[in-house]
């Protein structure tokens, strides 16, 4: 928890500073098609245009409906690209105009859809995420059933499973907006033909659009909504930093199993998660039986876990001897309080055999809510013979036949001395040694050979195989028995052991490899360390990609020697984009000998890892997928972490840099002032006392030199800090010049002054203060740089569409170059060395200028040698004076 | 006696170069470091203006306007805060008048003789003379040396309201206030161009005034010297 409680915590100021930056997303959320979401997205964007907003239609799909037609009309849009697929031609947005165009609102309808093969991105909202990227805010509009954790929800009761989800994170810094349409009206709408459905959906659309449907997913589009607001309420609230109500210590476990459903499963607990704004687990247990799971089970559960954690989950895996065990004792240890998990309508016989699980949780975890989700049909496919790991044992078969015949020869050395009855009994011993070190089906054999040795050489009539006494039948079924009881004992006593001491030794190095990522706190060891573990732990060479300047780029490699060749990178560059897997063994780019993996995360794919194991054709094998799976996402929370504190740690930056400015502009305002006045005073004085000292005259010229240098840095500052506040009113440049003249009188005490500002001319818009420290300092530098006794003159003149006023002098003209670098911070004109000054009077002029919406121009004089500075107002800039007298 | 002059500023070094200007120009004075010390000290029956610094250690030099005001003494503002905005709300609240430090002595002077004299009175006898105008307040009649001048009533108004508080600044909003009423405050363009006009009839040079005196951003000033 946060350790001071009324403090924002960083995540929540993080994410605040990261949407001020970025566009902002309106969606606006409609229940079904039909329900008027166009329509309300070109309403709002008409909105936009009357407040003077620059808005641009990107895309709309008006199905040539007059009434919405009609509304895009106002608007400026943007053609659509084409891109040519196979025979036809496909039309798509063009996100590269909507770039260049860069308005301040783009509309885009249709968020869901999938951009045509070819385009930049796959999907449209990775288009929106990029122009939001670009600081435009979108407007777009969505279906509920294609947010992705209510996809099997929606899929659920319409019996439609749409294919085009987008990720819920995108709803979590939108703002949305809710299309409400009750559903006797939708239908109503739908029989008048104003709804459009592609003629191909029509059929499975006329049970889509039943009345229980509808009302269904307008509940749901309500919820979301509300979940949405309620998520940003709870952002705003930490933001705040107001101790609020929100759920504390709610923690939800989800068991991920091999049985097929799993993704159900998860996107159940993610939106449990949600509406408890809980943190949430996704748990895989291994028991026994997991060794015998078939690798399709286990890429089952390796995808399921992928899901998970790209939809938020923290991957933990326990090991136990059942899942009831393992579930119960994690249960325990995280202190959850909601376990998600998956009834499956098996057998009763299953049941029987097996218990159920939901049943064992009920009745072991009390204060805790089980959410029990029906699951579909099937098992786990457990391998079917038992004990298929290993190779039929002949050297069991043949140690026990030799312990059988130890057995016979001692039985008949002994016979003298104990009953026949007893010699059965030491038959036992090579039947239960086999079934413990061997297994089931050597001891069977072996307790075949101690019948058929017992009956030879034992029972009566001996040296025969007698098969009427019934005595012979019951000793084989009982040695056969006991060999089935043992072997089955110690089978399970083994593998077992086995898959403790595995699982201890995953879990061991699961551990350390987080702790190894926790100690690093940088890029380039964060990859060696993913690289150098993963290759040890999987037994395979490891490389991790970023994306810098859209491109792939190696970032770390274990063995450091590795290189990518053009296909590797492309399949890489494919995981990035896709956030699939690629290369070897996968469904795309198989051609590489890398297989690449996207390291999922809250902020997007963060990096690629590839793994190859060049003397193995699939780099993973199927025992090691879950293993894998947990790694990558600890891998993935390390790199999101990185992130996050880089960006934290960029954001504090920024923020000690302001305030730093913002206390040296106030310390300069104290602090150097006083001094200055000081000094100033104190040369005032020696100027009064010694009238004829001209080192006295010099101390103080240069006095006030400095407190205007100064008054210069102050100003400069506050121009790069963006703290100059504009004051505009209307200003008589009599007064201005006049005003200037007068403060810069004891610099401009060598030169001629002369006005030429006709009294009659209109007033100009500007900030006086500015106005005033501009003429200073274009003044201050005419007197630097012209002669002693030559003339200044100040002349104002009106010329159609403008109003200039210049400073001209006497000097040598402007240095050779781009006269607009004279206003570049620190330049300075020809001979400046002699004159002083850091050359911020100009720059100044010019940041003042700009913020006044003036131009300034550096001439040479035509009429003479000689500078001039002009001053620009556009016409939008002057008054013109009106008759104020109203007597 | 009780010194006739306060300066209030946390800088010694200030207080110290006010003291020595002041007093080699013949004035008494006191001194104070923060704000519970002026208070203190103004309060003397012989106090008549205060040098004040806007940037105290134990209070808002700011407050200290109205109180010291209350007491009815001449406030000189006394700063190192040379925002626009913030010499607008010192004179708004009824402050005398202002100098921005690093300041010139014949500045501090002139501007503690003005007030200084405001408080001595100019006595009105239905006449005002600053300069070489002269202005009849009963008749409505202004002489500039000698010559009578025709002025329109907000000109007159305009000049009237600036002698009478001759040598002080006084805000765009105090002039505005005074001539057009409440309503017009924002109006900067109506004293613009009345200014323009006055300036015209009573200026030697309109483009290059000396009697009627712009401080940027702040208001006008009518020069007595």
């Amino acid at each position: 928890m946060n350790p001071d409680p009324a403090r924002p915590s960083p995540e929540a100021l993080l994410k605040a500073a990261k949407r001020e930056a970025r566009g902002r997303l309106k969606i606006i959320l409609g229940a079904a098609p039909g329900v008027g979401k166009t329509f309300e997205m070109l309403r709002e964007g008409a909105d936009f245009l009357r407040q003077g907003k620059d808005v641009v239609i990107g895309v709309v799909e008006t199905h040539g409906r007059a009434d919405t037609d009609a509304l895009t009309t106002p608007f400026e849009q943007l053609p659509r690209k084409t891109i040519a697929h196979g025979a036809h031609t496909l039309t798509e947005f063009d996100i590269d105009a909507m770039l260049a165009r860069a308005p301040q609102v783009a509309l885009i309808d249709e968020l869901a859809h999938t951009n045509a093969p070819g385009s930049r991105h796959p999907k449209r909202w990775q288009d929106i995420e990029e122009l939001r990227d670009a600081g435009i805010d979108v407007l777009t509009t969505l279906n509920i059933q294609h947010v992705e954790s209510l996809n099997d929800v929606v899929a659920g009761f319409t019996k439609v499973r749409v294919r085009e989800t987008v990720p819920d994170a995108l709803f979590e810094d939108a703002e949305i907006e809710v299309v409400d349409l009750p559903p006797d009206e939708l239908i109503e709408r739908l029989k008048d033909g104003k709804v459009y459905i592609p003629a191909e959906a029509s059929r499975a659309l006329n049970h889509f659009f039943s009345k229980a449907n509808l009302s269904a997913l307008r509940e749901l589009a309500l919820r979301r909504a509300a979940q949405t607001v309620d998520r940003q309420m709870l952002d705003h609230v930490r933001l705040a930093g107001e101790p609020g109500n929100w759920a504390a210590g709610e923690r939800i476990v989800v068991a991920v199993g091999d049985q097929p459903g799993g993704e159900f499963l998860v996107r159940a607990a993610k939106r449990l998660a949600d509406s408890m704004h809980a943190p949430w687990t996704a748990l895989t247990v291994e028991t026994p039986r997991s060794a015998r799971l078939s690798g399709e089970a286990r890429a089952r559960i390796a995808s399921v876990l992928k899901l998970a954690a790209s939809l938020g989950a923290t991957l933990t895996t326990v090991s136990a001897a059942t899942v009831i065990q393992g579930l119960r004792g994690y249960i325990a240890e995280a202190r959850a309080t909601a376990v998600v998990t998956g009834k499956s309508r098996r057998s009763w016989w299953f049941e029987l055999r097996h218990g159920s699980i939901v049943d064992q949780l009920v009745r072991d975890n009390e204060g805790i809510a089980v959410h029990v989700m029906p699951m579909p049909e099937g098992r786990g496919e457990v391998e079917q013979t038992r004990g298929t790991g290993r190779a039929f044992g002949k050297r069991g078969v043949l140690l026990g036949l030799a312990m059988v015949a130890l057995t016979t020869a001692i039985g008949l050395l002994l016979l003298p001395v104990v009953s026949l009855n007893a010699v059965d009994l030491f038959y036992l011993i090579p039947v239960i040694a086999t079934a413990t070190m061997f297994g089931l089906r050597e001891s069977l054999i072996v307790s075949l050979a101690a019948a058929l040795a017992y009956n030879f050489f034992f029972l009566p009539p001996v040296h025969t195989f007698t098969i009427d006494n019934p005595q012979n039948v019951v000793t084989f079924v009982i040695l056969a028995g006991l060999g089935v009881v043992s072997s089955q004992l110690a089978g399970r006593l083994r593998s077992e052991a086995n898959v403790g001491a595995r699982t201890a030794t995953e879990n061991a190095a699961l551990a350390a490899f987080g702790q190894r990522l926790a100690a690093v706190s940088d890029e380039v060891g964060t990859a060696a360390v993913t690289c150098t573990e993963i290759a040890g732990l999987l037994d395979v060479n490891a490389v991790l990609l970023v994306r810098k300047q859209g491109r792939p780029v190696v970032i770390g490699a274990q063995p450091e020697s590795v290189v990518l060749g053009p296909i590797d990178l492309t399949a890489a560059d494919w995981a990035f984009e896709r956030n699939e897997p690629a290369g070897r063994d996968t469904a795309t780019l198989t051609a590489s000998d890398w297989q690449f993996h996207p390291l999922a995360t809250s902020l997007g794919v963060l990096a690629v890892l590839g793994i190859a194991a060049p003397g193995r054709s699939e780099p993973l094998p199927a025992d090691k997928r879950i293993l894998f799976a947990t790694l990558l996402g600890q891998a993935a929370l390390a790199r999101e972490r990185l992130k996050l504190e880089g960006e934290a740690r960029e954001v504090a930056v920024l923020k000690q840099r302001d305030d730093l400015r913002a206390t040296l502009i106030s310390s300069l305002g104290h602090d150097l002032k006083t001094p200055l006045t000081s000094v100033l005073a104190a040369a005032d004085v020696v100027v009064r006392e010694q009238p004829g000292s001209e080192a006295a005259a010099t101390l103080r010229a240069e006095a006030q030199r400095l407190a205007r240098l100064f008054d210069d840095l102050v100003e400069m500052t506050r121009i790069e800090a963006g703290a100059v506040a504009v004051r505009l009113e209307p200003v008589d440049l009599t007064d201005a010049v006049t005003a200037a003249v007068h403060d810069l009188k004891p610099a401009l005490a060598a030169h001629r002054i002369k006005l030429d500002v006709p009294p009659a001319l209109p007033l100009v818009i500007a900030d006086p203060r500015m106005l005033h420290h501009m003429l200073i300092n274009l003044l201050d530098n005419a007197a630097k740089f012209s002669p002693v006794g030559s003339e200044i003159i100040l002349a104002a003149q009106r010329a159609p569409g403008s109003l200039s006023l210049s400073v001209l002098d006497e000097g040598a003209g402007l240095p050779i170059g781009r006269p607009d670098d004279l206003f570049e911070r620190f330049a300075r004109g020809a001979g400046s060395d002699s004159t002083g000054g850091a050359g911020l009077g100009l720059a100044i002029v010019k940041g003042f200028a700009d913020a006044l919406g003036l131009t300034v121009r550096a001439l040479n004089r035509d009429d003479r040698p000689g500078s001039r500075f002009d001053i620009d107002w556009p016409e939008s800039l002057i008054r013109r004076v009106t008759d104020v007298e109203p007597a | 006696m009780t010194p006739p002059i306060l300066i209030v500023d946390d800088e010694l070094a200030i207080r110290r170069l006010v003291r020595g200007a002041l007093e080699r120009s013949g004035y008494t004075c006191s001194e104070a470091a923060n704000a519970g010390e002026a208070l203190t000290a103004a309060r003397h029956p012989g106090c008549q203006l205060v040098l004040l610094d806007l940037g105290l250690p134990d209070r808002d030099g700011m407050e200290l306007i109205t109180l010291i005001k209350a007491m009815d003494r001449a406030v000189l503002i006394l700063t190192a805060r040379d925002a626009t905005a913030e010499k607008v709300a010192a004179l708004d609240l009824g402050a005398d008048d202002y100098i921005t430090k690093p300041f010139d002595t014949d500045e501090l002077l002139a501007r503690v003789r003005v007030a200084m004299r405001h408080r001595a009175g100019t006595s009105v006898d239905g006449k005002l003379t600053v300069g070489r105008i002269e202005i009849d307040i009963a008749a409505h009649r202004v002489t500039r040396q000698g010559k009578v001048i025709h002025l329109t009533p907000k000109e007159f108004a305009l000049l009237l309201e600036l002698a009478r508080h001759a040598g002080k600044v006084l805000t765009h909003r105090h002039l505005l206030s005074a001539i057009w009423g409440e309503a017009h405050l924002g109006d900067v363009e109506y004293l613009r161009v009345t200014m323009r006009g006055l300036r015209q009839k009573a200026e030697d040079n309109a483009a290059m005034p000396t009697l009627l005196l712009n401080e940027p951003g702040i208001g006008y000033r009518m020069s007595i010297d």
